[in-house]
C-alpha cells in the first residue's frame, strides 16, 4: 500500500509544487527559442514544442477529497457490517481508501502536458493511454474552474477548447494545476502575438500570485505586476431580487428531491410507502380543499424561490466582468465552485438581451454574448451577466461590443413591422386556441363530467389574442451604423444586436401566406451563436433594402 | 440611411421581393428527377396504407388511400413543373445566389469571401439522370447554399471555378 500512503506525506509541502510549476523556465511566451536543459525530470523531448510537465502534486490530495463523498458511506458500511469478524473488517474498510489514493497517484504520475509554439498536448491517463493534441491557433477558449477541494489547495482545472462541436476531440482538460499556472496558460494561449504578453499593461498591482514570464528572472515569483482588467460590471446585491423569478429554482428543487429519493431507496429506505401516502391523503382530506392546494402551492413556490436564490448565489457570487489588456472579456463568478471564462473580443459578433416573461414583469433581463467558437458546455451559452435590471443588461451588452451608447446596439429604437404582421400573429395564435376550444366543447358534450371544460377552453381565446398582440408589439428591427438589431418574442422577448460584418450570408423565406400578405422572413446568417437570426414578417421591399444596405451590390435588385 | 427606399421596378406584384432572379435555370432533366422522387414518396405512403388495409381490413383506410392517390397524383404532376420554374442559380466573383422552393420560396446569397468549402455530390437517383448538386458551405450552422439538379459536368466545372475564386480570398470566413 505504499503508493497509497505516499500522497499524504508529500502533498502538503509548498516547495514541491513550486519546483514543479512556478520555477519552470519553459513558461516563456516564446517557447520556440527556449530550450532549458535544466528544466526538470519530466522534460524528455523538448524539441521546440515546450517541455512535458506534470499536473500539480497537490492533486494527490484533491482527488481523494473529491471521491470522499462516495467513499465515506462505503467505509461506514464496511466498518459496521464487518463488526465481530476480528481485525479484518478494518482492512476491508481501509482498502477502498487506498485504492482511491493509488488511482490518484498513478494518474498524477502518468498524465503530462505541454504547450509549445504550435500545439498543446496531453498524454497519459490511467487505463487508456491517450494522447491528445490541439493546434494552438485553433484554441478559442481557456476557462478556469475550481471546486472547493481545488480551492483549498489553490489549484484550478484548466479547460482548453477549440470551440469545436465535437466537444471531446476539441478540448484538453488539465485537472489540476496551480492557480498561477492556470493564469499563465490562459494568458499565453489566448494571446495571438506572444510578445505582447510581456507588457506590464495599464493595470496596477494585483495582490495575487502570478508568474509573469517577463519578470520571472528579475524578482520573487510572487506579487509581480499583472496587467489588470478594466471592470465592466460587478454583482450588485439588489440584483438578488431577480433570483426567485428564474425558473432554475424549481428545477433544482426537483433535482434535489429526486436525488434524495434515489439515495434513500439505495439505502433501503422507502420514503413513499403506501402507508405514508394514505396518512398524507387522510390529512389532506381533513382540511378544506382550497387550504390544502394553497399550502401546497405556497410550499412549492417557497422552495422554488429559495432554490433559485441558492443557485443564483452559488453561480454568480463574486461576479465580475472585466476587459483584459489582451483584448478579451473575462468573466469571473462562483461562490463554492469558482469559474473564469474568457471571450476574445475578436470573436464577438454581437450580443443578446433576453427577457423571460417573469423577469420582464419586474424590468429584469439577461445578457449574453454572440461569439464564434464558444464552447456551449463550459460557457453557459455565453452569459455575460446574471439576471439583472434591463438597463444594466443593455449597458453591459453595449460595453461588451465596445459601444459607447446602448442605443447603437441592443437598445436601439426599432422600426415596427406592418399591420399585416399583426394579422399573421393573430391568426397563428387564435386559430389553434379556437381549435382547442372546439375540441373542449366536443369533449364536454360527449363526456358528462366535463361541463366546466367548455368555458375554460373559451378562456384560451383572449389569452391567445393577448399573446399575439404582445408578440407583434415586440416585433421590430433597426439598422445601426455597425449593427443589425432584431427584436421578437413574447414569452421570452429577445433583442439581438448582430455585427454587420459578422453576417456571412442571407436567406429570404416566403411562405404562401406571407406572399399573400406581402411579407417575408429575412435570416441574417452568421458563424456565431445560433447560426442565423431571423427578422420575421417584414415587407419584402424592406427586406431587400436591408440586405442592400448591409452588403451593397450583393443582391441583384431590380 | 435608415429610410426604406422606394421599391425598385420589380418584375411582379408587391408581394414578390424586388429582386432580379438568378441568371441560370437548373438542368431540364431535373424535371424527371423531381418527378421520380415525388413518385417514390407517394408510392411509399400508399404502400404503408395498403399494408395497413391488408392487416386490419379497416374500411376507412380505403378512403385515405383514395385521397392519398389523388393528392399524390397532383403532387407528382404539379410540383416538378412548379419547381422548375422557380429554381435558379447564379455565381460570379462576388457571390453565390440561389432561388428555390415551390410553395415556400427561398432565396439564399453567400458572399464569395465567406465561403468555406465547395462540394459536389450525386445521389443514386441523380446519377440515373446525369445530374449533380453543388453544396457551398459557410461557417454558419444555418445550412449551406445548395444548387441541385445541375448537369454533372457543369456542376464539376462550377465547383472548380468557385474553388479558384474562393482561394484568392484570405481569412477564416467567419
Amino acid at each position: 500500500m505504499s503508493p497509497g500512503e505516499h500522497p499524504d506525506t508529500d502533498a502538503s509541502p509548498e516547495t514541491d509544487s513550486s519546483l514543479e510549476t512556478d520555477s519552470d523556465p519553459e513558461t516563456d511566451s516564446d517557447p520556440e527559442t527556449d530550450d532549458d536543459p535544466a528544466d526538470d525530470e519530466t522534460d524528455e523531448t523538448d524539441d521546440g514544442q515546450g517541455a512535458w510537465r506534470r499536473l500539480d502534486p497537490r492533486v494527490l490530495a484533491v482527488f481523494p477529497l473529491r471521491q470522499a463523498g462516495a467513499l465515506v458511506p462505503l467505509v461506514v458500511v464496511l466498518l459496521i457490517g464487518g463488526q465481530g469478524q476480528g481485525g479484518w473488517h478494518l482492512v476491508g474498510a481501509l482498502a477502498p481508501v487506498f485504492v482511491v489514493l493509488a488511482i490518484g497517484a498513478t494518474r498524477w504520475a502518468t498524465v503530462q502536458y505541454r504547450v509549445g509554439g504550435e500545439r498543446g498536448e496531453l498524454r497519459g491517463g490511467l487505463l487508456s493511454r491517450e494522447q491528445r493534441s490541439l493546434r494552438r491557433d485553433r484554441v478559442r477558449t481557456v476557462d478556469l474552474r475550481a471546486n472547493p477541494a481545488h480551492r483549498l489547495f489553490r489549484l484550478t482545472v484548466v479547460e482548453i477548447g477549440t470551440g469545436s462541436s465535437t466537444a471531446k476531440e476539441g478540448r484538453l482538460s488539465l485537472d489540476a494545476v496551480t492557480v498561477a499556472e492556470g493564469e499563465r496558460l490562459r494568458r499565453e494561449l489566448l494571446h495571438r502575438s506572444p510578445g505582447d504578453a510581456r507588457d506590464p499593461g495599464v493595470g496596477e498591482e494585483v495582490g495575487k500570485k502570478d508568474d509573469g514570464p517577463a519578470s520571472r528572472r528579475e524578482g520573487p515569483v510572487d506579487h509581480l505586476p499583472v496587467p489588470a482588467g478594466v471592470e465592466v460590471a460587478r454583482l450588485h446585491p439588489s440584483w438578488l431580487r431577480f433570483a426567485p423569478l428564474t425558473a432554475s429554482g424549481l428545477v433544482a428543487v426537483g433535482a434535489i428531491v429526486g436525488t434524495a429519493f434515489r439515495v434513500a431507496s439505495d439505502a433501503g429506505v422507502n420514503l413513499v410507502s403506501w402507508a405514508t401516502l394514505q396518512t398524507a391523503g387522510d390529512e389532506f382530506g381533513a382540511v378544506p380543499l382550497w387550504v390544502g392546494v394553497a399550502v401546497l402551492v405556497a410550499a412549492v413556490l417557497l422552495a422554488g424561490g429559495l432554490g433559485s436564490l441558492a443557485i443564483y448565489l452559488e453561480g454568480w457570487w463574486g461576479y465580475r466582468l472585466t476587459r483584459e489588456p489582451d483584448a478579451t472579456l473575462r468573466l469571473r463568478r462562483g461562490l463554492l465552485t469558482t469559474r473564469s471564462l474568457s471571450v476574445e473580443q475578436g470573436r464577438m459578433r454581437g450580443a443578446e438581451v433576453a427577457e423571460p416573461l417573469l423577469l420582464r414583469l419586474v424590468r429584469g433581463a439577461r445578457c449574453a454574448a454572440i461569439t464564434t467558437g464558444l464552447d456551449a458546455k463550459t460557457s453557459s451559452k455565453g452569459a455575460l451577466l446574471p439576471p439583472a435590471p434591463r438597463d444594466e443588461a443593455h449597458r453591459v451588452a453595449a460595453a461588451a461590443l465596445l459601444l459607447a451608447d446602448p442605443t447603437a446596439g441592443t437598445a436601439a429604437p426599432l422600426v415596427r413591422h406592418p399591420p399585416a404582421a399583426l394579422r399573421r400573429r393573430l391568426t397563428r395564435a387564435v386559430l389553434p386556441a379556437a381549435a382547442l376550444a372546439l375540441a373542449g366543447w366536443a369533449l364536454a358534450d360527449a363526456v358528462p363530467g366535463f361541463d366546466w371544460l367548455w368555458p375554460a377552453a373559451l378562456l384560451l381565446l383572449p389569452c391567445a389574442a393577448l399573446l399575439a398582440a404582445d408578440r407583434y408589439r415586440n416585433l421590430g428591427h433597426a439598422l445601426r451604423p455597425d449593427y443589425l438589431v432584431i427584436s421578437q418574442g413574447s414569452l421570452v422577448r429577445r433583442r439581438v444586436a448582430l455585427q454587420r460584418r459578422g453576417i456571412i450570408g442571407w436567406r429570404l423565406r416566403q411562405s404562401p401566406f406571407q406572399r399573400w400578405a406581402g411579407l417575408a422572413t429575412l435570416d441574417a446568417v452568421t458563424a456565431a451563436g445560433a447560426g442565423f437570426y431571423s427578422v420575421v414578417d417584414l415587407p419584402v421591399a424592406r427586406a431587400v433594402s436591408l440586405v442592400e444596405q448591409v452588403n451593397p451590390g450583393l443582391l441583384p435588385t431590380g | 440611411m435608415d429610410v426604406t427606399p422606394s421599391t425598385p421596378p420589380g418584375p411582379a406584384t408587391r408581394s414578390a421581393p424586388p429582386l432580379r432572379p438568378p441568371a441560370h435555370r437548373v438542368d431540364p432533366r431535373s424535371l424527371r428527377w423531381w418527378t421520380v422522387r415525388a413518385l417514390l414518396t407517394v408510392c411509399a405512403a400508399l404502400l404503408v396504407q395498403l399494408v395497413g388495409l391488408a392487416v386490419t381490413g379497416e374500411g376507412w383506410l380505403v378512403g385515405t388511400l383514395v385521397v392519398t392517390a389523388l393528392l399524390g397524383a397532383g403532387y407528382v404532376i404539379i410540383m416538378p413543373r412548379w419547381r422548375y420554374r422557380v429554381h435558379r442559380w447564379e455565381a460570379d466573383e462576388e457571390a453565390v445566389y440561389t432561388q428555390a422552393g415551390w410553395l415556400r420560396l427561398e432565396w439564399r446569397v453567400a458572399p464569395i469571401s465567406r465561403i468555406q468549402t465547395i462540394d459536389t455530390a450525386r445521389d443514386p437517383l441523380q446519377r440515373l439522370f446525369g445530374l449533380a448538386s453543388v453544396t457551398v458551405t459557410t461557417a454558419s450552422s444555418a445550412g449551406p447554399v445548395k444548387i441541385e439538379g445541375l448537369d454533372s459536368d457543369e456542376a464539376a466545372q462550377l465547383a472548380r471555378q468557385l474553388t479558384e475564386i474562393t482561394q484568392s480570398h484570405p481569412g477564416d470566413a467567419t
